[in-house]
Order: structure tokens, then sequence, then C-alpha cells
């Protein structure tokens, strides 16, 4: 069974239609990898499976549970959509770091305050809060940061506050990993260690959508390909064949343009 | 030598007096315009629109397919009572004189016969402790509201998709991203705050411009004498250096983050 799967998203913003009929599915250790120009809505499409917009029409369903219907206002109930959420993490085009606090910190706030929720916590705190750093330390060191974990953001290199991001998402352990252009706000020198290191997730196993201008990347780490155009779905398939043989002549012109 | 003099000891002592209550003022505001502006920070943010959805409603089940909604349906989505409250009091409150506001406050209550503030120096500080509150607390929500504005979006985003309720993105990403913001401003307005609690001689609270004056007039024995009015800016000077040295302090301490 799919481990997600998304039946036709539609998004309007306003008069303008952002997606249009976008349907596709996921199987778990599988890694997707979305292309297209700007403005293509490969961005909103991230943000609606985040619940950070509201797709006006379709449905959104993880291991066959629905998780979002826009036709049933029962599964967009705000208490249900924080919970949601975290069967998706997310790593931003702009890191968002949160500034005030250490890499560290970033990594485990979020897990802190969901334990500080649950029965029980207050008689075993300290324990599950240094289980907590323990397994922060554990993904800031797999990402190549173990000296940095003092550090606070302002001190970081862009790409080592992306992959701060990266092990911040991970925390959660989300089904399914979202990367929002993950390296487009890096020097191309810094971009390297940003995809190694989703590289390496990609060889674990991990779940993941990515959308991302890097074609050589995508094609060498998804094993799925959807090429966006105008809030439509183009083309989809094996990543190796949409990239290196697109039926499609939209997706042709637009490779073309990354060939040299 | 002056500074020995018995006029000098019974003047200085009469302004200690009233630098007292300056301070006092000064506290009393702060500890009540700081929380109560932030209340009305939010109610300038809300977004309770209480007629966008029967508005969107009747245009689903009336309007003809493919038409889009009109001015008044867009007028009647936007309309955000609480928002539109905020904003005029912020108005009507930056708008008029504070000065004013301690009179009306001061005085129409009891002319109403609503209620008396109570005799003598105590109802007169109450009155003037609630105009400065209520004034100050204007001031310092937008102060606020631009603060919170002022902090990116994908940090409430990263804060949502970590699971984090909107109560534990305020108070544990927003809030102190948001002090630091507010720092300078907030420090322009708090020295305002020192040197504005003389407006509160208007209606004779004995603060230490009042006390100053009162040599004029004559106080204590003493008639005539100009210097003690003239002597009340070493206070608020002293006074606005220590605001300044402390505020200062709270820029530093906020450093350690950008």
């Amino acid at each position: 069974m799919a481990i997600l799967e998304v039946q036709n998203i539609e998004k309007h913003f306003g008069a303008t239609k952002v997606l249009e009929d976008i349907s596709f599915g996921l199987e778990q250790g599988q890694a997707l990898a979305i292309i297209g120009s700007s403005g293509s809505g490969k961005t909103t499409l991230l943000r609606c499976l985040n619940f950070l917009e509201k797709p006006d029409h379709g449905r959104i369903l993880v291991r066959g549970k629905t998780l979002f219907d826009a036709d049933d206002p029962a599964t967009q109930r705000e208490s249900e959509v924080r919970k949601k959420r975290l069967h998706f993490g997310m790593v931003f085009q702009s890191f968002n770091l949160f500034p005030q606090y250490t890499a560290l910190k970033n990594v485990t706030l979020a897990k802190e305050l969901l334990a500080k929720e649950q029965p029980g916590f207050k008689s075993r705190k300290k324990e599950i809060l240094a289980e907590i750093e323990g397994e922060g330390k554990e993904l800031l060191a797999k990402m190549g940061l173990s000296d940095r974990a003092g550090h606070y953001p302002h001190q970081l290199s862009g790409g080592q506050q992306q992959r701060v991001a990266i092990a911040r998402a991970l925390a959660l352990h989300p089904d399914i990993l979202c990367f929002d252009e993950p390296t487009s706000a890096l020097d191309p020198e810094l971009t390297g260690e940003v995809l190694k290191v989703i590289r390496s997730l990609a060889e674990q196993k991990t779940t993941m959508i990515i959308v991302t201008h890097e074609m050589a990347f995508a094609r060498d780490v998804a094993d799925q390909v959807i090429f966006m155009d105008g809030g439509l779905i183009v083309e989809q398939g094996d990543a190796h064949q949409v990239i290196e043989h697109p039926q499609q002549e939209r997706t042709r012109q637009f490779l073309s343009r990354y060939a040299d | 030598m002056f500074f020995m003099s018995a006029e000098f000891q019974t003047v200085v002592s009469a302004l200690n007096e009233g630098f007292v209550k300056t301070v006092q003022l000064f506290l009393v505001t702060l500890t009540g315009a700081l929380p109560l502006g932030l209340v009305i920070s939010f109610g300038s943010m809300n977004r309770w629109a209480p007629l966008a959805r029967p508005v969107h409603w009747l245009l689903r089940r009336k309007a003809p397919a493919g038409r889009r909604p009109g001015k008044l349906a867009g007028a009647l989505t936007a309309f955000r009572p609480i928002r539109l409250i905020c904003r005029l009091l912020v108005w009507i409150i930056r708008g008029t004189p504070l000065v004013l506001q301690i009179l009306i406050i001061y005085y129409v209550p009891p002319l109403m016969k609503v209620f008396n503030w109570g005799g003598g120096e105590g109802g007169r500080f109450t009155a003037v402790a609630v105009a400065f509150i209520l004034n100050y607390s204007f001031y310092f929500s937008e102060i606020y509201r631009g603060g919170i504005q002022g902090v990116p979006v994908g940090q409430q985003e990263a804060g949502q998709v970590l699971g984090m309720t909107k109560s534990q993105i305020f108070f544990q990403v927003t809030l102190l991203q948001m002090i630091k913001r507010i720092v300078p401003p907030m420090s322009n307005e708090i020295i305002t705050l020192v040197k504005d609690t003389s407006l509160a001689r208007v209606i004779a609270l004995q603060e230490v411009i009042w006390m100053g004056e009162s040599f004029m007039k004559g106080n204590r024995g003493y008639a005539g004498l100009i210097w003690p009015l003239f002597f009340t800016a070493v206070y608020y000077l002293a006074f606005s250096g220590i605001v300044t040295i402390l505020l200062n302090r709270l820029e530093k301490k906020l450093s350690f983050f950008r």
C-alpha cells in the first residue's frame, strides 16, 4: 500500500488557479522529486501536504487513512490538523531555524513540547529530557554537526543551518520528509554538503518529497519524478526515464535549459 | 555653603517626596500598560470576521455560477469588528493630548455622578494612573504589533510544521524575537514616560514638578523661590539616566542571537 496518496488536489489563490487536479502516490522508502519552473505550483503542493495551505478540492491519505478531505470539514479541525502535520516533516528553502535557540535546542524543542503534553511526564521529566537531548545530539552527529550543537544559527553557515533544519525535521520521525528547494538559498559551494545529507537519507530509505532545481541530483537520488507546469502535472514516472527521456514537449523544453 | 543650608535641605526633602510619587506613577504605568498593550495589540491584529461565512454561504447558494463576488460582499467579508474597535481606540488615544485625557478621566465621572475617585492625593493618583495606563498601553500596542509582524512568517510556519500549538509558537518562538525587535522603540517610549509623569501636575498630583513649583507660592516656610523648580531637572536626568542604562543592558542581553 502506498504510504501517501494525493487525490485530485486543487488550489486557488483568489481567481488564480495554482494547482489543478494533482494526483500521485508514493511508496514507503521512496524518494520523489518535483521539478518545474518557478510559479508552477511545486511549493504550494508541499505546503498543502503540510497543512500550511488548505486545498479547495481533493484528498490526502497517509497509510490509507484520510488526513484531509476538502468535502469533509471534520478532517479540517484545527485541533487535529496539528497532530496530522506530524506525519510530514518540512525543510524550508530559507531554513527558518529559531534564532534564539542553539542548534541542539532547535532540534529538540518541538519534541520536548510534545513530551510535556504526555501524562506521566512530570514523574520521569529528567529521564525523558535526557533521552530527547541524546537523540538530538545523535541527529546532529549524523548531519556532521557534532561540534556545532551549542552554536546559534547566526554563527553557522547556510549549509550548516540547513543541515540543522533537516535534523530538526527528522527529530519528530515524520512518515514523509518534504524539502522545499533546500539548496536554493545556498552558495554553490555549500549546496554539496546539503545534497550529500539528503542523498544519504535516500540511501537509508527515508520516504521523501524533494522540490528541487538540481536536475542531476533529482535523477540520481529520486525514484520518481514529477514535472509540473502551470499548476498541472505534465509528466510523472521513473526518475531516469523522465529526466533523460521525457515524453512531453513541455518537459523537454524545460530540461533543455538545464542541459548545458 | 548653600548645599548645607536649611533652605536647601528643606527643598530637597520636599522634592524627594515628590520624586517618590513620580517613580510610583512611572512603575504603576509600566506594570499596567506593558501587559495591557500586548492584549490590545492582539485585538488590533484579530482576524475574526463574523460575516465572512454567511456571505460565502449566501454567495454559493444564490449567486449565479461564475459570477465574481462584488464590492459589498468583499466589504462584508472583510468586516472585522474587534480589529476595528481596537484601531479606532488607538486613533482616539493617540490623537488626543494626554493632558486632556487626564482631565477627562479625573473630572468627568464625578461630574456625571457615575463614581468618585475619592478625595485627596490618593484619588488623584488613582485617576492619573488609570489615564497613564490607558494612554501608554495603546502606544505600546502599536509597538508590539510592529514587533510581532516584523518576525518573519517562516518562524511561525516552522513552529506549525513541528506540531506546535498557537500559544507554544507565540511563547517559545515569537515572543523573544519580538522583544528583541521592540527594545529600541520601547526605550524611546519609556524615556518619554519618565518625563510625561510631570503632566500629572495638571490635577495637582504632588509629584516632583508640583513640589518644585510650590516653593514659589510658599511651602514649608519658604516662598518666592524659583530655583527648586529648575532643580527638578536633576531628578529627571538621573532617573532617565538609570532607565537608559537598564534598557541598554536588556538590549545587550538579547544580542546573543540575531
